[in-house]
């Protein structure tokens, strides 16, 4: 059958089951989308920003698990798209962004719209393509998903010259299959390396089980849970693993780092035994790294060898996919060969009882984590909570029990203001008949504020939580315990009416400026199902994300709320910010 | 400790710049860098020499292997292995100093190669180390030109 390349490569869309891509047109692209228009099985979202599409492309697959879909035209299209794709990276997110590139006939003429964009994108995406013949397309295609889905997953860029586009060539169908020499991600788990982690795992007195990313994105969340009850151990999860073992299963300490709780913290500090499943012992999670686990035998399981030994020396690797890993841990191990915790519970149930997520209410203004846990109350802890980044995103990963994966969806890695919206449409998207709130900031949307107009034109309904604080809370925060309060342009002044701004776009917009007001308000907004209710809290200007451990420290020097003076960090803290 | 990496990658645009990138983005040194295609016209060989601590060589070797047009990495420094490296140096050459030169040359094996009315342009294959002291061995002050290869290496045994 002869098509031209445009019609070949959203033929091969379509056969990989893609149901929705998020783009935006130009002149680069005008033959895919000329293609992709008489397409009636691929819904295609026209964003506002082409970073807004790859961020809505990326809320789609976290929380689908499928691969997310974007396509942007040449040069700036492409440079908007970037900061998207970097995040995906970061956080190991399967997709595939489609790129328009100028004719190949002159390519490296400085033509109009033309950007190298496989160099540019070459540190953040796993790998790139530049296709120049229409005859490559299909198989680069199938090559990239491929290489997006599977081994440890991430963003693969194929950047289309117009030409390829355009041209007609004979084509043969969709690949079934692909080989690849140079990457085999099928890994099988290591029988040797399973004894020696379950040698470890029967001496612990203290163990602990530490838990990241990996278990969500790897869908290993019901081994883990059967892990976790089988042994008793103690769990803690990173930003990014929250859900995948249920938080408010009494054996989960919350979760562990930088705004981690007391608990989980002074157990990972103290512990002899850490089970690390698809986590990457993150600076946020560290801290300082000379006092970091001083007591633990570490058992490292990740699909990423490179991720073996990069921060923290380990005891026992084990390279697989989480899941395999975690069911021949499973079945290996004898529970009745576990040491005797009970005193290990005792002091961490000591720990607990500090109560390191209290906070001092005050009359007359309300707490932005009065907010969030009024927001569990009334999704009933089953909404999919999107965040953006700042003091916002820590609030609802303290303050929002996760029971399930993929309910949580925040950049925890690259910390990307300007993620929150698009994700949530995203998230709707792929889950259309859940609740899904977006915890923002008044910093943090105004970064992507553009898509509320693209959520009108698609339906997705979402509730916008806006923690207005008037400030760039998180950079307030340190400016206070760090630089001696000296606040250098960390306050927004001349902040939109976000409630006529919302009205503008389409929606509802709601103010609450009393706590009398919040749980009604949250109530009503979500009880409107089918349209998108921008919710403005006015919180405390002056509320700062506790528990902390200050930079340059180690988890057992932790700071308390109410009870802890801020000590200014010390030079190499500074270093860490 | 100094480190000679050979690495087969897929023969393919933006491969080279693939693992150069790599190097400088996560801060890994490079002290040299060849590259070209084998016998197997779709495969290249790059060697590289770096210099770090046992942690940041393996880290060199995952990263690398983690790339997606890296077929295989071997450490050739970790096995029984040749290195060579080849340097074109100019020099000035005149009646006082030529015969000192010309055994210089001798002793480390050198070869003239083209000859002017008061230069020399002489070509030294080796390990990198004896290029070292040849070029020691040379009056600094005469050194006109250097060019060197950069390290290339293959492992001894049959199956590399």
């Amino acid at each position: 059958m002869k098509l031209n390349g445009a019609q070949i490569l959203i033929d091969c869309l379509k056969s990989e089951g893609v149901k929705h891509i998020f783009g935006y047109p130009g002149g680069a692209v005008l033959h895919i989308y000329d293609a992709l228009n008489v397409c009636t099985v691929i819904d295609h979202i026209l964003v506002r920003h082409e970073q807004g599409a790859v961020h809505a492309a990326d809320g789609y697959a976290r929380t689908s698990g499928k691969c997310g879909v974007a396509l942007v035209t040449s040069g700036p299209g492409l440079t908007n798209a970037v900061t998207g794709i970097a995040t995906a990276f970061t956080d190991s997110i399967p997709m595939v962004v489609v790129s328009g590139q100028v004719p190949s006939p002159v390519i490296g003429s400085d033509a109009f719209q033309e950007v190298d964009a496989v160099g540019i994108t070459r540190s953040c995406v796993k790998h790139n393509f530049l296709v120049k013949n229409a005859d490559d397309i299909a198989e680069t295609v199938k090559k990239a998903f491929y290489i997006a889905t599977t081994g440890r997953p991430g963003p693969v860029l194929i950047d289309i010259t117009k030409d390829a586009t355009i041209a007609e060539t004979e084509y043969e169908g969709y690949p079934k299959t692909i080989k690849m020499r140079s990457y085999q991600p099928e890994v099988q788990v290591d029988a040797e390396q399973i004894k020696k982690a379950i040698a470890i795992i029967e001496k612990a007195k203290k163990p602990i089980i530490y838990s990241g990313g990996g278990s969500v994105i790897g869908n290993a969340s019901k081994a883990l849970t059967t892990l976790t009850h089988n042994t008793g151990f103690p769990i803690t999860q990173t930003l990014m693993g929250l859900g995948a073992f249920p938080a408010t299963d009494k054996q989960s300490l919350g979760m562990l780092g930088m705004h981690g709780t007391y608990e989980s913290n002074m157990a990972m500090h103290d512990s002899d035994c850490i089970i690390t499943v698809g986590a990457r012992f993150d600076d946020r999670i560290t801290g300082n790294l000379e006092k970091f686990c001083p007591y633990a035998k570490i058992i490292h399981i990740d699909i990423d060898p490179s991720t073996i030994g990069k921060v923290v020396g380990v005891d026992v690797s084990i390279i697989g996919q989480v899941n395999d890993v975690l069911q021949a841990l499973i079945q290996s191990l004898d529970t009745k060969k576990l040491e005797n915790i009970d005193s290990w519970w005792k002091q961490i149930n000591d720990w607990r009882s500090v109560d390191s997520m209290a906070y001092r209410t005050k009359q007359g203004v309300i707490k932005p984590q009065t907010v969030i846990e009024a927001l569990y109350e009334v999704t009933k802890g089953e909404a999919i909570v999107t965040s953006d980044v700042g003091q916002h995103q820590m609030w609802a990963a303290q303050y929002y029990p996760f029971d399930k994966p993929r309910r949580w969806i925040n950049s925890g890695g690259l910390g990307t203001m300007g993620f929150g919206l698009p994700a949530a449409m995203g998230a709707k998207l792929a889950d259309p008949d859940r609740d899904v709130a977006c915890v923002t900031g008044d910093g943090s949307i105004q970064m992507m504020l553009q898509e509320l107009s693209t959520m009108l034109q698609y339906h997705t309904p979402v509730k916008i939580i806006n923690i207005n604080n008037g400030y760039l809370g998180m950079v307030r925060q340190w400016q206070e315990f760090f630089y001696e309060k000296r606040y250098a342009m960390s306050y927004m002044d001349a902040l939109p009416d976000f409630v006529k701004l919302a009205e503008s776009y389409g929606h509802i917009g709601i103010r609450v400026e009393k706590e009398a007001d919040l749980k009604p308000a949250l109530i009503e907004a979500f009880k409107q199902k089918d349209r998108t209710v921008f919710i403005d809290i006015l919180t405390d200007p002056t509320e700062n994300v506790f528990p902390m451990i200050p930079s340059g420290a180690g988890h057992h020097e932790m700071l308390l709320a109410g009870r802890d003076e801020m000590a200014s960090t010390n030079d190499s803290g500074l270093n860490l910010v | 400790m100094r480190h000679i990496i050979s690495v087969m990658l897929e023969n393919e645009a933006g491969a080279l710049s693939r693992v150069a990138g790599l190097f400088s983005a996560r801060g890994f040194n490079i002290e040299s860098l060849t590259v070209a295609a084998t016998n197997d016209p779709t495969l290249s060989r790059m060697t590289i020499v770096s210099v770090g601590d046992d942690n940041i060589i393996e880290q060199i070797v995952k990263q690398l292997e983690k790339l997606i047009d890296v077929v295989k990495v071997i450490d050739l420094t970790a096995t029984e292995h040749v290195e060579r490296e080849l340097l074109l140096v100019k020099i000035d050459v005149n009646p006082n100093t030529q015969a000192d030169i010309d055994r210089q040359i001798d002793q480390f094996s050198g070869k003239i190669i083209d000859v002017s009315e008061d230069t020399y342009l002489i070509e030294v294959a080796g390990q990198s180390k004896k290029i070292n002291e040849f070029l020691d061995s040379l009056d600094a002050s005469k050194i006109l030109e250097v060019s060197r290869t950069g390290v290339t290496g293959v492992c001894q045994k049959r199956e590399g």
